[in-house]
């Protein structure tokens, strides 16, 4: 090989640049035309988009572009249309009462309260009671036929409107189980324990459970009922079916009777609180949804 | 050519090419960026926003600390599917006493610039211990420790003077007072006086522990984030100029 510096140029070779770099020679070989003209045509479209769209800087603001153009205008304008467009169902959904919102009398109501309700079940409700509505340990399943406070359409738009013990709307559902920690002896908290797994069918020692019973009458039927069958005017649960909300083994439910619970539902409707976050046509679809889930009454 | 003559002395000298490069890159520095600094609709000012209390503050350095913002972001866009699920979009006001902001192009989980009074405490106390026990198909992972870290004020007021050092407008008083407020806001009844210096802030026993954990400092930060701005009495026109 030769040394760079004896490299001869070979003819018919463009022309150097007639820099020399350690010997090093550069041949000026022009830009490749389509390239040169992407270039300059890319340089005349950014030209021309400044001046359609917002883009230079001035004193107090930048120029807007003759097209006027503006994220937030065009969002406002999206919002608008599709409300325009499910104005008439909604205005409808609002008037129709709660319980002619069915499959035998408004079809094509029910339809777009099913699938809009699951559409705002999936991004509001999901979380607590889980994708499915089979909800989770303190989150109430919505499949079963197990209500705290109610499973009829009216009921449930009602607990899903004003929502359950939280402090941003007054008229949210409300109730609080005594804390029996401080109240009740070990001996009787153990044996009213035992008491509420003879009722719900369990394992239990039946001596704990007989004087359990009375523990339980002064104690617990005030809300839980004489029978245990619960109070859905209180949201007190049935303490007799196998469905718990904190779990209905002998742990669970001492940790329920020694220290109480208190679940807290957020208020979804807007019209009801400034907490919530639904339009009453959206509530009334999402009750509907959760109406047919399986356990509606 | 002549100028083609000159531009190899440039070329040849390291130090001149450096100084005229910088000041090159300089000059588009500053035409990018210095007019964010007063153009009126990046500075827009809207009602209701407020500098974070010690607690939500001590919070949000927890939520950076623990990397919250890889998974999650503080950005609705303005999109009419980002809007519906998440709520009206940011606006740069919002984050205006974020240092750093908490903005981003990358979900795995939701957006959190709404999320305050969207969720109980009790769920964000039960969510951050065990995501899976609410949400079972969530990747997320526990933060159970939270809840048990007692977390003391004990340099809260030297983080808001930092703060304040590069504008964020804690008054005197808000220092003085800020290992008060933020024991007093995390507790149940307590001094009223904490929601009086920072309008909107929740004041209860957000873990439900009577100690002040950073599960508190956590939940407190979430439950107010997007919380501050009424956009009930906000509209577009307001918050755009130039137009």
């Amino acid at each position: 090989m030769k040394h760079p510096e004896e490299q001869i140029l070979q003819q018919g070779d463009p022309d150097t640049t007639g820099h020399i770099w350690d010997g090093i020679k550069e041949f000026n070989n022009p830009m490749p035309r389509w390239w040169l003209w992407t270039f300059y045509a890319t340089c005349a479209w950014g030209l021309v988009y400044t001046v359609l769209y917002p883009a230079w800087p001035l004193i107090t603001g930048a120029t807007p572009g003759v097209l006027g153009f503006s994220a937030r205008a065009v969002v406002a304008q999206d919002i608008a249309e599709f409300d325009a467009l499910n104005a008439p169902i909604r205005a409808r959904m609002e008037q129709v009462e709660l319980a002619a919102i069915n499959p035998a009398d408004n079809p094509d109501l029910y339809n777009y309260a099913r699938q809009g309700g699951a559409a705002i079940f999936a991004t509001w409700c999901s979380q607590c009671h889980g994708a499915g509505a089979a909800g989770a340990v303190g989150y109430p399943n919505l499949l079963d036929d197990d209500w705290l406070w109610g499973g009829s359409i009216d009921e449930i738009h009602y607990t899903i409107s004003h929502g359950i013990r939280n402090q941003d709307d007054p008229a949210a559902h409300y109730s609080q189980m005594t804390a029996f920690d401080d109240i009740l002896t070990d001996a009787e908290i153990a044996s009213v324990v035992h008491y509420v797994l003879n009722i719900s069918g369990q394992a239990h020692e039946d001596s704990l459970a007989a004087t359990g019973a009375e523990v339980f009458l002064d104690n617990c039927a005030a809300c839980h009922m004489d029978n245990g069958m619960g109070d859905r005017f209180l949201g007190a649960p049935n303490l007799t079916d196998a469905i718990w909300l904190y779990g209905g083994d002998a742990d669970a439910l001492e940790e329920t009777v020694r220290h109480s619970r208190f679940g807290v539902m957020p208020p979804w409707s807007a019209a009801a609180s400034d907490a919530g976050r639904l339009s009453e046509a959206e509530v009334r679809a999402v009750s509907v949804y959760v109406h047919s889930l399986g356990g509606g009454e | 050519m002549a100028i083609l003559d000159r531009h190899k002395k440039i070329e040849t000298h390291a130090t001149l090419l450096l100084t005229l490069s910088f000041l090159v890159v300089t000059i588009g520095g500053i035409v990018e960026i210095a007019p964010l600094f007063y153009l009126e609709n990046t500075i827009e000012d809207v009602d209701g926003m407020r500098p974070y209390s010690p607690l939500e503050l001590a919070g949000r350095e927890i939520y950076i600390r623990e990397g919250c913002y890889v998974c999650h972001s503080q950005m609705i866009r303005p999109m009419r599917d980002e809007v519906e699920r998440y709520g009206h979009y940011s606006l740069a006001a919002e984050s205006q006493y974020d240092h750093p902001f908490q903005w981003g192009s990358k979900r795995t989980g939701p957006d959190l610039a709404r999320v305050g009074g969207r969720y109980s405490d009790e769920w964000h106390v039960d969510h951050l211990t065990d995501p899976q026990s609410v949400v079972p198909e969530s990747v997320m992972p526990p933060y159970g420790y939270l809840a048990d870290t007692v977390l003391r004020p004990t340099h809260i007021a030297e983080l808001m003077e930092t703060h304040r050092l590069v504008g964020v407008p804690y008054t005197d008083a808000m220092i003085e007072m800020a290992s008060s407020d933020f024991i007093q806001q995390a507790t149940e009844f307590g001094d009223p006086a904490v929601v009086d210096r920072y309008p909107g802030a929740q004041q209860r026993d957000f873990d439900g522990n009577p100690k002040v954990t950073e599960m508190d400092a956590l939940v407190a930060y979430l439950q107010m984030l997007g919380t501050l701005v009424d956009f009930s009495t906000f509209t577009h026109e307001e918050a755009t100029i130039n137009r």
